[in-house]
């Protein structure tokens, strides 16, 4: 099949099923006039029985924690396929194959980078910790903590990606936190007869220490995000170094 | 216009698979379906957005008050990370393929077909 010949059938199937879609979403209910129920039932019940006053991190780790369960199982098995394919090319090379040299960062750069580091792995510890309270949460805290390391590496800090350094240890932080809630939702199950039964002592809303294993769930995960999108970032960078700039 | 939100994603959704469709580059087939992906969030939060419904999140204000269906902001938050290494995973796929066969444009790489 031609180019060609491939867009205009392409066009004509995806004219049929836009044209489906819009005539779908007419029958839906009108914007703004939200139907119910479970967001409502949430709100009302979570506050109450669960003592955290954000809902989508009481959703994400409580209500739904069984299915961000295995969200986080695909999230690392994603991570793991990236690194496996980026990581043949360089078994190619030869691990000690002589690298073309980077350029120096510049002065700016080295300065800005250097100093945001830790700024932002605050940031990382702040959005993570307080996912139970106010937004933000494990998912959102991985990322901004995996961007400290891109800040590092802008600074040029990061010249020793090599197996056993960096590599390793981010390969650890990654598999730490996906055991970590692996070990939540196993712990209860054992502990409260229920996987990810929210057990633990509640304390008061809005309090650091509170919701009970909300807080936990969103350590652990932040860990394994931050691992993980900082590992892939990781090889991609390495793999990029291989390259002969030509 | 009450079904604006809902158009954009069907909108989103059909231009994302037809660019992934007619693609000629391995990255901008990956971009594309991220596109048609974005959709299914658009689509989640104009169906959870309630007029004059405040941000899901008791720390500012009283219990109770009304606010915007957190079911689905939950879904599309974890979907969101979990989708952002699922597209490094298909660039590193694209990496592979263009070690393999030497090009990055899906119609080049025929020796798949045997």
């Amino acid at each position: 099949m031609t180019p060609r010949t491939r867009a205009i059938a392409g066009s004509i199937a995806l004219a049929v099923l836009g044209g489906v879609m819009v005539v779908a979403v007419f029958g839906l209910e009108p914007f703004g006039h939200y139907p119910g129920p479970y967001g409502d039932l949430v709100a009302r019940i979570v506050p109450d029985q669960r003592q955290a006053t954000a809902l989508v991190s009481a959703i994400t780790f409580d209500v739904r924690g069984f299915d961000t369960l295995g969200e986080e199982f695909i999230l690392f098995a994603a991570v793991c396929g990236a690194a496996a394919l980026l990581r043949a090319r360089r078994r190619e090379r030869g691990d000690d194959a002589p690298r073309p040299s980077r350029p120096e960062p510049s002065f700016a750069a080295r300065t800005v980078g250097g100093a945001l580091v830790a700024p932002v792995l605050v940031l990382f510890a702040y959005v993570t910790l307080h996912g139970h309270i106010s937004p933000g949460g494990g998912f959102q805290g991985g990322v901004v903590g995996a961007g400290a390391l891109l800040l590092a590496y802008a600074a040029g800090q990061t010249v020793r990606l090599k197996r056993g350094g960096t590599m390793a240890a981010l390969e650890v932080t990654e598999a730490v936190g996906g055991a970590a809630f692996l070990a939540l939702a196993i712990g209860t199950l054992v502990a409260a007869g229920a996987m990810l039964q929210n057990d633990l002592p509640l304390g008061t809303a809005g309090m650091l220490l509170s919701a009970g294993t909300i807080p936990i769930g969103n350590i652990a995960v932040g860990v394994e995000v931050a691992g993980g999108v900082a590992l892939v970032l990781a090889e991609f960078l390495e793999h990029a170094l291989l390259e002969d700039p030509e | 216009m009450s079904v604006l939100a809902y158009l954009v994603a069907v909108w989103l959704f059909v231009i994302g698979i037809y660019g992934v469709i007619t693609s000629r580059h391995l990255v901008h087939l990956v971009t594309c379906l991220s596109v048609a992906q974005s959709s299914t969030y658009v689509l989640l939060l104009g169906i959870g957005y309630r007029d004059g419904g405040q941000a899901p999140f008791y720390s500012d204000i009283e219990t109770g008050t009304p606010v915007v269906d957190p079911v689905v902001q939950s879904l599309a938050l974890t979907d969101i990370v979990v989708g952002a290494t699922v597209t490094a995973l298909l660039l590193a796929l694209a990496v592979g393929a263009h070690r393999r066969f030497g090009s990055v444009d899906p119609d080049e790489l025929t020796s798949m077909h045997g």
